[in-house]
């Protein structure tokens, strides 16, 4: 079959050959310089964690350290921070608001997708008009009403203010309109009610796109800094970003090794869970065709 | 299982009005067939009839009950999809049972992990699983039980769908093209299936169809609708003889009915063509006429009524042939011709004719006409042979 195929296609003249070759070249240099650009701080970061002091600002850049010296500056990190403190407030936090937003958005999701009911254009065009506001504008308000509610300092008062994710809405709707009505109306036929068809029936196809939706939640989640700042000073709740700021401050202000090694800590969760839902992760985003 | 009866349906989407005033009488262990061309409202009317959808006016009755305040599952029909809608997710055995656990076990007893704790749910499940069997017996899908829907064939998945259908023992079937996706082996061989399952059940079936074989063999009553109404209805038999309107006429056979203008002679008989019919039409409303004959009543040669045409081109269908002429007076109209293969292919220009009892009438608003009492005498004996 392949032997067939490769002679029956007619050899390219040379020179279309060397232009196809030298485009595809030029293109593969542009996307691996990009790569590496990206690539560059977080090989930093690596590196630096293994290095000794010394060594992290010497005026030529190597990989390998001619000192290992990883096993002292993670040593630091792990033992000046409670960083296992800070990777557990953060689990909980990206947890709660992952599980929370999903409960919340998928039967709002089904609702402006699948079910026809007086004002739903108006909903939908406000959940489009929710994703135009950024998190900053209403944080003054939220946190008079945190202050006065008495709830600062607390790990509801990180999650709260992103229960309700329209952008999570936006994208269920898009992934769930394209579900078959015939499959719900034969549900309905079958007696399944409208919650239990969300959760028996839809949600089972949707896992692309609830994979997808989890990945974007958690890293902005565990990156976020803005909000916990704001309504957490108690290091005991810090997030890992937080926590790594106060420890970048006080303790190991100069440390920059066992920084390094800190920030390794608290990337690798993000990158081992990336690893893992990798593949459902590319299949949701080519789903629902959200770069 | 049971009748059913609408009254004065009409539904609206937005600007269009997609039924207008459907009355329909399916009685107890009816086959009931629509037929119609795309976008007539068919499957409209059906998801109206399984509370699917729900009707601007009048009112579904099933039994002799009202059933317009109910919600789909409480009327107790089921439906069978044209693109079979299973649960893409669950097994074959899941997708069947599904009906059964939704009615019969409670909400607490459905939860993922909750359900463990309940010991009437495997007494419940145990019945289930048999009433499965049985459906699935019948069905002869026992032996894919646990795969996919996704994992079977086209035919496969329709008997799934007829299971699923079958095991609540619904008051009646609604079927919505469901053997459209299948390729024309399977189609003939699951139109059996599917008579014999009525004849089985004795099950009231409401019936959905594109395919003129399937409406005209499997039903015992054929309705035919157009922009919402219902044209005609009738035995199969009868709205082939004796179609009410040109546009009945011309969906119901295949081959296409041939359409010819005519007018009121003067002498109270059909003139075609400048020739004169031997039927006497003096009860037409005005002078203009289209005449309607069925290909297979056309026969080469002469005869009391005649055309001349000219051959244009044969199609071979192996036992016998579709000749497409084009009438010699104006070529525009076609005229298709049904010959058993063995008569000889004429050439050049060609005399066809037809009985004058073969012939349907229609006025200037397409309405049919009935003519001379001896013709429709003849026609209702043959007609009465057919049935039988
Ligand atoms: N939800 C809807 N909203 C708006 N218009 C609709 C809707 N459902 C159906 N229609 C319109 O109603 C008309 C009838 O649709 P329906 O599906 O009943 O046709 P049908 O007879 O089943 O056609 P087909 O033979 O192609 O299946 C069509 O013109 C269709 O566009
Ligand atoms: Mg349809």
């Amino acid at each position: 079959m392949r032997i067939s195929a490769t002679i029956a296609r007619p050899p390219a003249p040379v020179a279309v050959r060397m232009r196809r070759l030298v485009s595809l070249a030029l293109v593969h240099a542009v996307l691996i310089s990009g790569a590496v650009f990206m690539l560059l701080p977080f090989v930093f970061m690596l590196t630096s964690a293994i290095k000794p002091p010394g060594e992290i600002f010497e005026a030529t850049f190597r990989l390998w350290p001619r000192q290992f010296y990883g096993w002292q500056n993670f040593d630091s990190a792990l033992n000046t921070a409670p960083l296992l403190r800070f990777l557990f407030n953060g689990l909980v936090v990206c947890g709660g608001i992952l599980v929370v937003q999903l409960l919340v958005a998928i039967p709002c999701a089904y609702a402006l997708a699948k079910l026809s009911f007086p004002g739903r254009p108006i909903l939908f065009s406000l959940v489009l008009l929710g994703l135009c506001i950024p998190v900053q504008a209403p944080s003054l308000p939220l946190y008079i009403a945190f202050a006065e509610l008495g709830i600062l300092n607390t790990y509801l008062s990180m999650m709260l203010p992103f229960f309700l994710s329209v952008f999570a809405i936006f994208l269920f709707r898009q992934f769930f309109k394209s579900y078959p009505d015939e499959i719900i109306q034969a549900a309905r036929l079958d007696g399944v009610g409208e919650f239990e068809i969300v959760w028996r029936i839809v949600v089972p196809s949707a896992w692309p796109a609830i994979a997808a939706f989890s990945i974007f939640s958690v890293v902005a989640h565990w990156n976020d800094l803005y909000w916990p700042l704001i309504v957490v000073s108690d290091t005991k709740l810090a997030t890992p970003p937080l926590g790594m700021m106060y420890f970048a401050d006080s303790e190991l202000g100069s440390n920059y090794g066992a920084l390094a090694a800190g920030a390794t800590i608290i990337t690798a969760p993000l990158v081992v869970a990336f690893l893992i839902a990798r593949r459902h992760f590319i299949a949701g985003i080519t789903m629902t065709g959200i770069k | 299982m049971a009748g059913l009866t609408l009254r004065g349906i009409g539904k609206t989407f937005g600007d269009t009005a997609v039924l207008n005033n459907i009355d329909l009488d399916i009685a107890d262990g009816e086959f009931l067939t629509l037929v119609g061309p795309s976008g007539c409202g068919k499957s409209t009317l059906l998801r109206i009839i399984a509370g699917l959808e729900s009707q601007d006016r009048g009112s579904v009755s099933i039994g002799g009950t009202s059933v317009d305040h109910m919600r789909p599952h409480e009327r107790r029909i089921a439906m069978v999809f044209q693109n079979y809608a299973l649960y893409p997710h669950m097994s074959v055995f899941d997708n069947i049972a599904l009906p059964l656990t939704m009615t019969r076990l409670s909400l607490f007893e459905r939860l993922p992990l909750m359900r463990h704790l309940s010991l009437r749910r495997r007494r419940v499940m145990d019945e289930i699983a048999r009433e499965v069997r049985v459906v699935a017996e019948q069905l002869r899908i026992e032996t894919f039980f646990h795969r996919r829907p996704g994992q079977l064939s086209g035919g496969q998945r329709q008997r799934v769908a007829l299971g699923r259908a079958m095991v609540r023992h619904p008051q009646a079937f609604l079927m919505d093209e469901p053997l459209s996706n299948l390729d024309a082996k399977l189609r003939v061989h699951m139109r059996g299936e599917l008579t014999e399952l009525h004849a089985r059940l004795g099950a009231t079936m409401v019936y959905v169809t594109h395919d003129q074989i399937e409406a005209m063999t499997m039903s015992d009553r054929l309705a035919v609708m157009d922009h919402g109404e219902i044209l005609q209805l009738g035995t199969p038999a009868d709205v082939y003889e004796l179609p009410a309107t040109i546009a009945v006429a011309q969906f119901i056979g295949s081959p296409a009915i041939n359409l010819f203008p005519a007018r009121v002679g003067s002498g109270g008989q059909i003139e075609l063509l400048g020739r004169t019919l031997p039927i006497d039409v003096r009860n037409a409303p005005a002078p203009e006429l289209t005449i309607g004959v069925r290909p297979e009543a056309m026969r080469i040669g002469g005869g009391p009524c005649t055309i001349t045409c000219r051959l244009r081109r044969r199609e071979n269908l192996g036992s016998e042939s579709i000749l497409h002429f084009d009438l010699v007076a104006s070529p525009e109209v076609p005229v298709l011709c049904r010959i058993d293969n063995g008569m000889p292919i004429p050439e050049g220009e060609v005399t066809l004719a037809f009985e004058p009892r073969d012939c349907h009438v229609f006025d200037n608003n397409g309405r049919r006409i009935e003519v001379e009492s001896r013709n429709a005498a003849s026609r209702d004996v043959r007609r009465a042979s057919e049935v039988r």
